[in-house]
């Protein structure tokens, strides 16, 4: 049961970043890019803390956290950016 | 059994995850993706991480997922924020189907 469930999780969020991927790929100014590419690192950040609690491997939430903290400061900088403040 | 009940929160988190990707894609200028996206995305990935917390319970893994919900919850609506008012100042057009635009006639008094 529990297999099941990890299986269609997995699934799921991985076609949610397909998603985000497209919208990242195809969207129209740079913005909706940016958008696509911060949402697309959450649900990383997640999907990292998930596999992690499953497959038993610590470390690897430490990753998730920096990834998450490192993820938002480039966001403020490219926003900057477009903000002509950089 | 709490097991359960974390199984159901990453079941939520991710299905939050994923109707928000769907907002994303589906709706029409950058602001009405950053609030569909912003909103459910950050909602689904703490419900993710506090299904893990309660899977794991007190250890060292559950107290770091909740400080990873912490940072999420403080990070990502920052995030949205900034990207919206940068993409209002550089003069990304909005949809057609907008009626108001409140921060434009805030800022028409300023300069």
């Amino acid at each position: 049961m529990a297999e099941i469930i990890f299986n269609a999780a997995g699934i799921l969020a991985l076609l949610g970043l397909a998603l985000a991927f497209y919208r990242m790929a195809v969207g129209p100014h740079a913005v909706d890019r940016i958008v696509a590419l911060d949402n697309m690192t959450i649900i990383s950040v997640s999907l990292i803390v998930f596999f992690t609690a499953f497959l038993g491997r610590i470390i690897y939430i430490d990753v998730a956290l920096v990834y998450a903290l490192i993820s938002f400061i480039g966001i403020i900088a490219i926003a900057r950016y477009f903000e002509r403040g950089l | 059994m709490i097991e359960n009940i974390g199984m159901g929160f990453i079941i939520l988190g991710i299905l939050f995850d994923f109707f928000g990707v769907l907002g994303l894609v589906r709706l029409p200028d950058v602001y009405n993706r950053l609030q569909a996206a912003t909103k459910c995305v950050t909602f689904g990935s703490a419900g993710i991480l506090f299904g893990t917390f309660l899977m794991k319970g007190f250890t060292s893994f559950g107290f770091k997922a909740l400080l990873g919900i912490a940072f999420i919850f403080l990070t990502s609506p920052v995030a949205a924020h900034v990207i919206a008012r940068a993409s209002h100042r550089s003069g990304i057009p909005l949809a057609k189907e907008t009626t108001i635009d409140r921060y434009k006639e805030d800022n028409e008094g300023e300069k």
